[in-house]
């Protein structure tokens, strides 16, 4: 008795629905916006499943056994897994040394590229002077020429500098060759990995900056230096996060600088990785490609982590601070 | 006197040198790294460069145009690598920005797990270094090789899987009627979706910083005029985007241009060949290409966009 009364209501519910249009056509939005939605969520599932399939592949292939490896019933759960992998690559890599090096030189770098670039896109944004526009042109051209069509010159010059023969008097060769010296002067004078572009984002940043704070600090009687320090970089706090997050990836991440200066692979762990192959067929007598790219994977993945904490760390201030930061000017 | 008229500078003045004070650094290391270095490389491509060993220095000999008609008309990959870097890299550019477009577009909205989201979209940048890149591209050619099918299949999700399903789908569009260029070129996007993805991660974030620059005011008002999605989209979305468009295409094209071969041809020639010169001459012709490409292209965007302010 109850059901029927039940179904019958609802049969006349749905029948008022498709009577009156304003019902109806809600109803027909509802289904719509719930269609939307599943699409978005299935769009944003598959992209989101290709991006990380390469690392969860590398992950999966990073603790798997060599038994792992030849069995095809095996797929995304280990059967045996394991951590020799890692073991194994912690010693082959060097890691803790290289990494704490090479994390050292990413560091300061990329606070040489904060406080430079930022002095730099200060400059432009805030100062009127005669030229700026051509010399921000400039920033511009840096920004779309590769670095490729510089790097001949560059070599030459590097190899060959030695200041007042200061070079030789202290370790008996000229050159700079294999040091990360030209990396820290070519980012001193703020034409270091992708200086131009750090430029660039400063500048925009600054210039969305109200103007009056920097007014009532100067009444105040507080000097330019003061002013931008104290005031405004402190202010730019998202652009400055925007900045380091990009430095310290493409610091970490680059090789070309690091080719190009030969600077060795004690320093740089991104070089290092390429050469692991060899070295553990070289070592350790492990021949079989497939069960190399096991190792290669471990390596990888040890390789990625202190940036990829960085950037889980950082990531929410980070995608914030792009959107106010006004990159896009 | 002259140390009088130093202190009378007006505030204005001071400003501007102090404005010089600032930009010095970057001043000086553009004349000394980027004009001198491209007037260098302009000099070495005409010239024959020799390492001199005893002083630390190199010695030039001019050859005149040797260098240039020996990468066009003798050397065996130059024009082929460099045609195919700057085709790829067509192909690539509208994929590039129609997908990050459309991406931050889906992710602009408000939807549970959106900042996890986000951060998953941007992590292609953190991966996307020459050695890593390097190293993932052999082991997938190991996968490839099948002996772990586990990892073969994680690889090739986006291609080999669906090679069957490609070929159907290719078959039955070809059959509608469709040009068969417009299918083809799909088919490769299709296939290149990986690298597509890997390369839009900045794009998608400079996109979705423009989104949210737009006034919410402009849609409310397309919305009391009546305006369908698909009219606010292309009346009020598009073109507040337009500008952005541009920076994006730029930052593609050179990007694209760091990543090509052509930069590992102009490497190896110079560094494992010794053939200076000739590396300079690899370097100068694909710079001017991209630049002529990025003249001509944005040219073609600039005329066609709205500028808000």
């Amino acid at each position: 008795m109850q059901k029927e009364i039940s179904i019958k209501t609802g049969m006349t519910k749905i029948r008022a629905t498709f009577q009156d249009p304003d019902q109806t056509k809600r109803l027909f939005n509802n289904v719509k916006g719930f269609l939307l939605v599943l699409l978005r969520a299935l769009i944003l599932i598959g992209v989101g499943y290709v991006i990380l399939a390469p690392v969860i592949g590398m992950f999966v292939n990073s603790i798997s056994s060599d038994t792992d490896a030849y069995n095809p019933m095996v797929f995304v759960l280990p059967q045996f897994p394991t951590l020799e992998k890692y073991a194994l690559v912690l010693k082959r890599l060097n890691y803790f040394s290289v990494i704490s090096k090479d994390l050292l030189y990413t560091i300061t770098l990329t606070l040489l590229q904060l406080f430079i670039c930022s002095m730099v896109g200060y400059g432009f944004a805030r100062f009127n002077f005669p030229l700026k526009k051509l010399l921000f042109g400039c920033v511009v051209v840096m920004i779309v020429i590769p670095s490729h069509t510089i790097m001949l010159p560059l070599y030459m010059t590097f190899r060959n500098l030695d200041l007042f023969g200061l070079g030789r008097a202290l370790t008996g060769t000229s050159g700079l060759m294999g040091t990360v010296i030209p990396m820290y002067i070519m980012t001193i004078l703020g034409t270091g990995v992708r200086s131009g572009l750090y430029i660039y984002i400063f500048n925009q940043f600054f210039r969305g900056l109200p103007k009056e704070i920097e007014e009532a600090a100067l009444v105040d009687g507080c000097g330019v230096w003061y002013t931008y320090f104290k005031i405004m970089l402190r202010n730019a706090m998202p652009a400055v996060i925007t900045v380091a997050v990009f430095s310290i990836v493409w610091q970490f991440n680059d090789t070309f600088y690091a080719k190009l200066f030969l600077i060795s692979d004690q320093i740089v762990i991104s070089k290092r990785i390429s050469g692991l192959a060899g070295t553990i067929a070289n070592m350790d007598k492990i021949l079989v490609p497939s069960i190399q790219e096991l190792y290669t994977d471990a390596g990888i993945i040890l390789v990625l982590l202190p940036v990829l904490i960085i950037y889980l760390v950082l990531q929410k201030y980070f995608i914030e601070g792009v959107e106010r930061s006004g990159i896009v000017g | 006197m002259n140390r009088n008229k130093k202190k009378r500078l007006t505030l204005l003045q001071r400003r501007s040198l102090m404005g010089y004070l600032f930009i010095l650094p970057w001043f000086v290391g553009f004349i000394l790294f980027y004009v001198r270095s491209l007037i260098l490389t302009g000099q070495f491509a005409f010239n024959k460069l020799t390492i001199d060993t005893v002083n630390g220095g190199y010695i030039l000999d001019p050859v005149g145009f040797e260098n240039f008609r020996y990468a066009f008309q003798v050397h065996g990959t130059f024009k082929q690598v460099l045609t195919s870097s700057v085709l790829n890299m067509l192909v690539d550019v509208p994929l590039i920005i129609f997908f990050s477009l459309f991406m931050a577009m889906l992710l602009n909205k408000k939807f549970p797990g959106r900042a996890i989201v986000r951060a998953i979209f941007f992590l292609p940048v953190l991966l996307n270094s020459s050695a890593i890149t390097a190293a993932m591209e052999m082991s997938r050619q190991m996968m490839n090789g099948g002996v772990s099918t586990q990892a073969a299949e994680m690889a090739a999700s986006g291609t080999a899987n669906l090679a069957f399903s490609i070929d159907y789908l290719v078959d039955m569009f070809m059959n509608l009627g469709l040009p068969a260029s417009l299918v083809e070129y799909i088919e490769a996007a299709v296939g290149r979706i990986n690298d597509i993805i890997a390369a839009s991660g900045i794009q998608i974030i400079i996109f979705i910083a423009a989104l949210q620059s737009i006034p919410g005011s402009m849609y409310e008002v397309a919305k009391i005029e009546g305006a369908t999605g698909y009219e606010t989209f292309w009346k009020v979305t598009f073109p507040m985007v337009m500008p952005h468009i541009i920076t994006n295409v730029v930052y593609t094209i050179v990007d694209s241009f760091t990543e090509s071969d052509v930069v590992n041809l102009a490497y190896d020639t110079a560094f494992n060949e010794f053939n200076y010169g000739l590396s300079s001459v690899f370097s100068l012709v694909s710079t001017v290409v991209t630049c002529v490409i990025l003249v001509v292209i944005c040219g073609a965007i600039q005329k066609r966009t709205f500028y808000y302010n």
